[in-house]
């Protein structure tokens, strides 16, 4: 048996914890409340790996067929 | 003067733009050498072009994207079943395949696991981990009969097929003995093992046959087919398995893909199932969605359709925006809108209505099919702009609020 990481599939996008400052100025540029984010469950493989909290904003960094790179937000929720 | 790469890159850097339009525009300019003028001037019909080509805000996209995901769909095949080259495993394909995957299902009815190894050169090496994966029943190393004059089970195996498994016969009856050791006494003769049960009666024989049967003596259990098949001078394993996702996933369990990962030959990071639940499980919310992402549109190009990515992404954005997979449809999407005439127009009518008026639900009509019921114009395109009038005391008292904040 070996260990893997999650993180390293080429199916997961990079997640980052965003700090406070960063998720202010989000939710100013998209005028939305914390609430109106897409979501992703405090249980989700991904936010276990990374230790992100309930409340934590995560910003994921997607490769686009289209665009190249998308940003894309979720904020972590209890299930 | 041409213009160095470095400081295209740079004047183009700071453009609102994707970044594969940055990519792409440095590369011609570099390649064309433009002087300082030129390159304004590209940028400035770059920007106009772009703004012209961007979807204009309100704009009823999911409408479109139904639309051209909806047609296409109309001239896909009912056949089901499609043999993937001379390795002959079923796959789920066509309009099947895309409702599974729109349905969210649980239980996909072709799940095949794509499995990449860390040195896919090596073929024995291939059939090494293929045998690891492969689950080995009793029927594949041999036969099973009831001796009812003796009462009991005799399992006769064979020592070729033992051994094409990579089994030995003490690993057989070693496994079996701890699968059933407190229902019965396990001996074992050369290739022969012999079952007696501790309680002798007809039925306990039966149901002792049918649990032998069914024991796993080596692989992963549930895979019932892995075939190795070269692609790019590598060798790639393909294993066809069954299984149903679960709701509150346990600590314990494994799935079927987390128990391949696990293997150490495997490469954990190109490894993946058609299984988007299982997805969804095991990598987390975003892989579900590029999954979902990729497996429609495998599905339509195979039936020579060509729709355009941004409406799956689109789809697949709506089916996870709220942390799990969910369906579009009754179960899913559509069964949960806020607005109670959405729902009631979309399917079961009388009940949405009446379980509405059971809790006092109110209908803020703010979306498209609410307002067509009622016969208003509809919030979109033009329709969702509105004339606000603020009175001139208030802006100044919000706008030296926020000076104050800044």
């Amino acid at each position: 048996m070996s260990e893997y990481s999650v993180l390293d599939h080429e199916m997961v996008p990079k997640h980052e914890i965003m700090d406070e400052s960063e998720v202010k100025s989000l939710l100013k540029k998209y005028k939305i409340t914390l609430e109106e984010l897409p979501k992703i469950k405090a249980s989700d493989p991904v936010v276990v790996a990374i230790g992100a909290k309930i409340g934590d904003v995560l910003k994921i960094t997607r490769k686009s067929p289209t665009g190249g790179i998308a940003f894309y937000y979720r904020l972590v929720i209890e299930d | 003067m041409v213009l160095s790469k470095e400081s295209i890159e740079k004047s183009v850097d700071g453009l609102s733009i994707p970044q594969s339009l940055k990519e792409s525009l440095v590369e011609y300019c570099v390649h064309a050498g433009v002087t300082r003028a030129q390159l304004n001037e590209i940028i400035k019909r770059v920007m106009e072009s772009y703004e012209y080509a961007k979807i204009e805000p309100c704009e009823a996209v999911g409408v479109v994207a139904a639309q051209s995901i909806g047609e296409p769909g109309t001239q896909m095949t009912m056949r089901t079943f499609h043999y993937a080259g001379v390795a002959e495993i079923n796959v789920t394909l066509g309009l099947p395949r895309l409702i599974e995957i729109l349905d969210a299902r649980k239980d996909p009815s072709t799940p095949i696991m794509t499995i990449m190894l860390k040195d896919g050169k090596d073929r024995e090496l291939a059939k090494k981990v293929a045998l690891e994966i492969e689950a080995t029943n009793l029927s594949h190393i041999g036969s099973i009969y009831t001796d009812l004059a003796e009462m009991s089970i005799v399992i006769e195996t064979s020592e070729q097929a033992l051994s094409q498994r990579g089994l030995t016969i003490d690993t057989v009856y070693d496994v079996l003995r701890d699968e059933i050791k407190d229902k019965a006494i396990v001996e074992l003769d050369g290739l022969r093992i012999t079952v007696r049960p501790s309680e002798p009666s007809y039925r306990s024989l039966l149901q002792l046959v049918k649990l032998i049967e069914g024991i796993t003596f080596k692989g992963i259990k549930n895979v019932s087919r892995v075939v190795i098949q070269k692609k790019d001078d590598e060798y790639v394993l393909y294993a066809q398995y069954r299984y149903k996702s679960v709701e509150k996933k346990s600590k314990t369990r494994k799935t079927p893909l987390e128990q391949v990962l696990s293997i150490p030959e495997v490469d954990a990071s190109r490894t993946k199932t058609n299984h988007i639940m299982e997805m969804a499980e095991v990598f987390g919310i975003e892989a579900a969605r590029n999954s979902i992402v990729e497996e429609a549109m495998d599905t339509l190009r195979e039936q020579g359709l060509n729709v355009d990515v941004r409406h799956i992404m689109l789809v697949a954005d709506t089916m996870t925006v709220d942390g799990e997979v969910k369906a579009i449809g009754r179960h899913g999407v559509s069964g949960e809108k806020a607005s109670v005439l959405a729902r009631a127009a979309f399917e079961e009518t009388v009940n949405h209505i009446l379980e509405a008026g059971v809790r006092g639900e109110v209908d803020i009509l703010d979306g498209v099919t609410e307002n067509v019921i009622v016969g208003q114009p509809v919030k979109l395109g033009t329709g969702d702009v509105h004339l606000v009038a603020i009175p001139i005391g208030e802006i100044m008292k919000k706008m030296k609020g926020e000076n104050d904040g800044s």
